[in-house]
């Protein structure tokens, strides 16, 4: 069937496409600034310490530094959720925490600047593992949280938040159970989104125009409206934010987490009346910026022989690390999240918070549902064992379908107005070649010698493709050029690109007459920026409406001109005609002489919709050295119209990075049980995919037209990395006939599981390809 | 290494140490020292190209050799540029992501096409790098297969994995001459 669409579904240049390639694109560190100084941030050696006393003076003496601060000389600004986390602090809670922060005439200036600051610290007893935080006798963090335990729910989400599953009645689900089993599951290698740009921030205090409390902030990131709100929040009401999001070399949500760095930069720009940028080295960003959150599942479970779950009940224990921001909102979409992929009538999870003295968790894609759902599938697993139930049918029987519901992360139910996804798990199960390749539980689909293949299967969902508001203008000049006005950044899914194609779509112009605002927060309307695919459905939405707007408004105009009425009339290439009148065409300049036609569009949020994606693993595993070799990735999905395909494509090949599949095999962040120190804080320590190393991905896209809204698409990109962790620790319990359960899946693991390791052991049931 | 420093720093009238720094075919005269604008001893050449001569297409990422990011070609051949000392690239010719593209005309590099025509980037920050190291592969091996060009960009880290898409890229124009 041939698509009706002139732009959409077809391959486009990005439009910012030759400034990448010629190295022209402007990136925050690549801007220039007249007097600009450089900060660098003074960090604990400490896991956990009072400062008795710091002393600047040396720090400040030394020429080329213009500002030394420190929790002394700045005022108590404090941010997160709760908000009790000082930007600096008496106290410091993990190996990297700030201590100061320094303003320099050059970076290596204030580097020495640095460590002529003089520290008197009472080191006090810190604590690492989840658990352990809540021992009795623990040490403690904050006053504020007894047991270091923190509190549920983010105001944020509206009066409600999810801060449990909880529906029906547990002990009457497990009674109509067929089996029920209990298991342990953890997520906690705490792997870094790690973008390959690390965060950055250039801040100026005071503006001519707008008074001495004005501060612009140019900063890596993908959602400027959303950190003026952050940053007006925390310097103060009458502080003016202006935010500039240029070009932003990855952040996978991370980057949200830039109150601290953007801060300092203001604070240190207020003191010096210059211009100043903090860049974190990639130390910095891999040790003293944001993780994702740990997650550990303690579960009993009732399923049915046909693979109905019948009950889930136990707890979810979430490690935020020393603070959290988002941790909480993760946790309410993660609940959600849960129940979008498995249906279950009874539900009591009570998941539970702790802060530790390692450096904080934050955003990365798959929030809050990638942490519980990597824990809760392999645990599952062991139930779909015991009654051979094939996971793929039993991810098909569980996933979201029209005619059911949920609750979402604002505690509300809701009722279900998507697609049913069966078809395109179908498609991909086919194209993998699932049947032929799936033996059975811990049964390797071939064996060569120590060389064993195995497969596996993972799926996810989320409701927050129509999360949040998004406005949006869309103006057409005098010239017959379309200008869209809208805060969305590029940080690198291509949606900008796409916001032209759309509004090129709706006036059927040619795709080089529309270009957009750059994301300043003083030209633009509010946008709540690209987080959990909500892109393609809230933001793009809101640009078409603010397109059809502004294109009624011309027809209006045009209408008596034209003689006759507005809704008779049609556009495209910059002519007006009334489709009854095809000959008589009136060019759009004529309607636009000395005026300008501004359309403005809206969306609100919408949790009726839900994406999918399903991913299918080959792995190989040498039982020699343990080592797992990820060969095949079948990825499926269905995203109602695709929008961009090349676009597509990569978000999706994205599965493997940024805390995705990888996080599964060596993707891990490894601390030292004793200082606390993280060990692998660079990148040659901190593993990544070289390009010799990937493995085959297909992607399978099915375009079901989402039937509420205008071009019928959904966005995908966020979830690329959710569905693959789980599948490939099933993958690999299958390939070596004994289940594994951590994460990542490290040959000593593997060696070990197979009983290679120190005692002797063998390799349990369904070995040897039997 | 340290012959070639000699021979290409000469100390000035003034009695300040200059070096020649060719870079995009255009040649610089630097002056060592540690004043703003002077080459310090310290500084990589990722460090030079960018803050001294405003060349920001060179991106950096680790700063520490890890993630290829600033790959730049010296003297055809791919180099970290932030594992270098710019006093000892004296003399050499030294090619970054702003020399690509034909000087008169303006007219992209056809791997810089190839690389649009197949969107083999989303966020971009490790493109400079990715197409310098594509850039010094097909220069010595202009038909390299696809385990060569994956081999090739080896060292360059990109962490939204468009490298699936850079390889196609790359393979589109292999063969070809510009
Ligand atoms: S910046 Fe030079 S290799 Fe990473
Ligand atoms: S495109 Fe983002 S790092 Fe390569």
């Amino acid at each position: 069937m041939g698509k009706p669409y002139r732009y959409i579904g077809k391959a486009t240049p990005r439009r910012d496409g030759a400034e990448i390639v010629t190295g022209r694109s402007h990136f925050v560190d690549d801007l220039r600034f007249e007097r600009l100084l450089h900060g660098k941030v003074l960090r604990s050696p400490h896991a956990h310490a009072i400062i008795r006393s710091i002393d600047s003076s040396r720090a400040e003496s030394l020429g080329g530094v213009k500002a030394v601060l420190t929790w002394e000389n700045i005022p108590d600004l404090r941010y997160g959720n709760p908000r009790v986390f000082r930007l600096l602090d008496p106290k410091v809670r993990y190996v990297g925490d700030a201590v100061a922060v320094i303003a320099a005439e050059s970076e290596e200036i204030a580097r020495e600047a640095a460590g002529l600051v003089e520290i008197d610290y009472e080191v006090l007893p810190a604590v690492f593992g989840d658990y352990e935080a809540s021992a009795p006798g623990a040490p403690q963090l904050y006053d504020e949280f007894p047991g270091n335990v923190l509190p549920l729910g983010d105001p944020f989400l509206g009066p409600k938040s999810m801060v449990e599953i909880a529906t029906g009645d547990v002990e009457s689900g497990f009674s109509e159970a067929d089996v029920i089993f209990e298991g342990k599951c953890g997520y906690d290698n705490l792997p870094n989104p790690m973008p390959m740009e690390s965060p950055r921030v250039v801040a100026l205090w005071g503006r001519a125009a707008e008074g001495p409390d004005a501060v612009t902030f140019w900063v890596s990131n993908q959602a400027p409206y959303l950190m003026k709100a952050v940053l007006g929040s925390i310097l103060g009401g009458n502080v003016d934010v202006r935010v500039f999001g240029g070009p932003c070399g990855g952040s996978f949500g991370s980057k949200l987490m830039s109150w601290q760095p953007m801060c300092y930069a203001a604070l240190l720009s207020k003191n010096t009346g210059r211009p100043v940028k903090v860049v974190y080295s990639k130390e910095e960003h891999l040790a003293a910026f944001t993780l994702r959150p740990s997650s550990r599942l303690d579960i009993k479970v009732g399923m049915k022989k046909d693979g109905t779950v019948t009950a889930i009940a136990g707890d979810w224990l979430i490690g935020t690390g020393s603070y959290s921001q988002t941790t909480q909102a993760q946790v309410a979409v993660g609940c959600g999240e849960a129940m979008l992929a498995v249906r279950c009538k009874n539900w009591n999870v009570k998941p539970r918070i702790v802060c530790t003295n390692r450096t904080a968790s934050g955003i990365a894609r798959g929030f809050g549902g990638q942490e519980l759902k990597c824990a809760l599938f392999p645990i599952l697993s062991r139930g779909m064992a015991k009654l051979e139930i094939d996971p793929l049918d039993f991810m098909k029987k569980n996933f979201i379908r029209p005619g059911e519901g949920y609750l979402w992360r604002n505690a509300q139910w809701y009722d279900y107005r998507g697609i049913d996804f069966t078809k395109m798990m179908d498609k991909g199960a086919e194209v993998f070649g699932w049947e032929q390749k799936w033996k059975g539980w811990l049964k390797p689909t071939t064996v060569e010698g120590n060389r064993r293949i195995g497969v596996g299967v993972g799926v996810h969902g989320n409701a927050d493709v129509g999360e949040d508001v998004s406005e949006a203008y869309v103006r057409l000049d005098g010239n017959g050029r379309v200008v869209v006005h809208s805060c969305l950044q590029e940080h690198g899914t291509g949606q900008r690109s796409n916001a032209l194609k759309v509004v090129a779509e709706v006036f059927q112009t040619p795709l080089e007459w529309v270009s957009m605002t750059p994301a300043d927060t003083m030209v633009n309307p509010f946008e709540f920026g690209p987080f959990g695919s909500r892109g393609t459905y809230i933001i793009l939405g809101a640009i078409v409406r603010a397109a059809e707007d502004a294109k009624k408004k011309l027809f209006e105009l045009a209408a008596p001109m034209l003689g006759c009425d507005a809704s008779e009339l049609d556009t495209a290439d910059g002519f007006i005609w009334a489709k009854t009148a095809p000959e008589k065409r009136l060019r759009w300049q004529r309607v636009l002489f000395q005026r300008t036609v501004l359309g403005y569009g809206r969306f609100e949020p919408d949790y009726s919709l839900s994406n999918c994606l399903m991913s299918f693993v080959e792995v190989e595993v040498d039982t020699d050295t343990g080592k797992l070799t990820l060969l095949r990735v079948v990825n499926a999905t269905d995203v109602g119209q695709i929008i961009d395909p090349q676009g597509l494509e990569g978000q999706l090949c994205g599965c493997l990075g940024t805390a995705g599949i990888d996080s599964a095999i060596f993707e891990e962040t490894v601390l030292d049980p004793l200082s606390g120190r993280i060990l692998n804080a660079n990148m040659i320590d901190y593993k990544w995919r070289t390009s010799s190393e990937l493995p085959a991905i297909e992607n399978v896209v099915f375009e079901t037209p989402m039937p509420t809204h205008r071009f019928h698409a959904i966005g995908v990109g966020e979830i690329a990395t959710s569905p693959g962790p789980s599948a490939v620790l099933m993958a690999a319990s299958n390939a070596v006939g004994v289940w594994l359960d951590g994460y990542p899946v490290t040959p000593a693991k593997i060696l070990s599981a197979l009983g290679k390791l120190g005692s002797a052991g063998k390799i349990k049931d369904g070995a040897n390809g039997k | 290494m340290t012959g070639e420093i000699f021979a290409s720093n000469v100390e000035s009238a003034a009695g300040d140490k200059q070096m020649s720094l060719m870079v995009n075919a255009h040649s610089y005269l630097l002056t060592v020292g540690n004043r703003p604008g002077e080459v310090d001893p310290a500084h990589t050449l990722a460090f030079t190209l960018r803050e001294t001569l405003g060349l920001t297409g060179t991106k950096v990422s680790c700063d520490k050799g890890a993630c290829g990011g600033c790959t730049v070609l010296m003297d055809g051949k791919a180099v970290l540029s932030c594992m270098l000392l710019t006093i000892e690239c004296g003399g050499k010719e030294i090619t970054t992501i702003e020399g690509l593209m034909e000087p008169k005309t303006g007219a992209l590099d056809p791997l810089q096409q190839s690389f649009i025509d197949h969107s083999a980037f989303q966020c971009g920050f490790c493109t400079p790098g990715m197409i310098m190291s594509a850039k010094a592969l097909l220069a010595e091996n202009p038909s390299p297969s696809e385990e060569e060009i994956k081999e090739a960009l080896s060292g360059n880290f990109c962490r939204c994995i468009s490298q699936y898409q850079v390889v196609e890229a790359v393979k589109a124009v292999s063969g070809k001459k510009r």
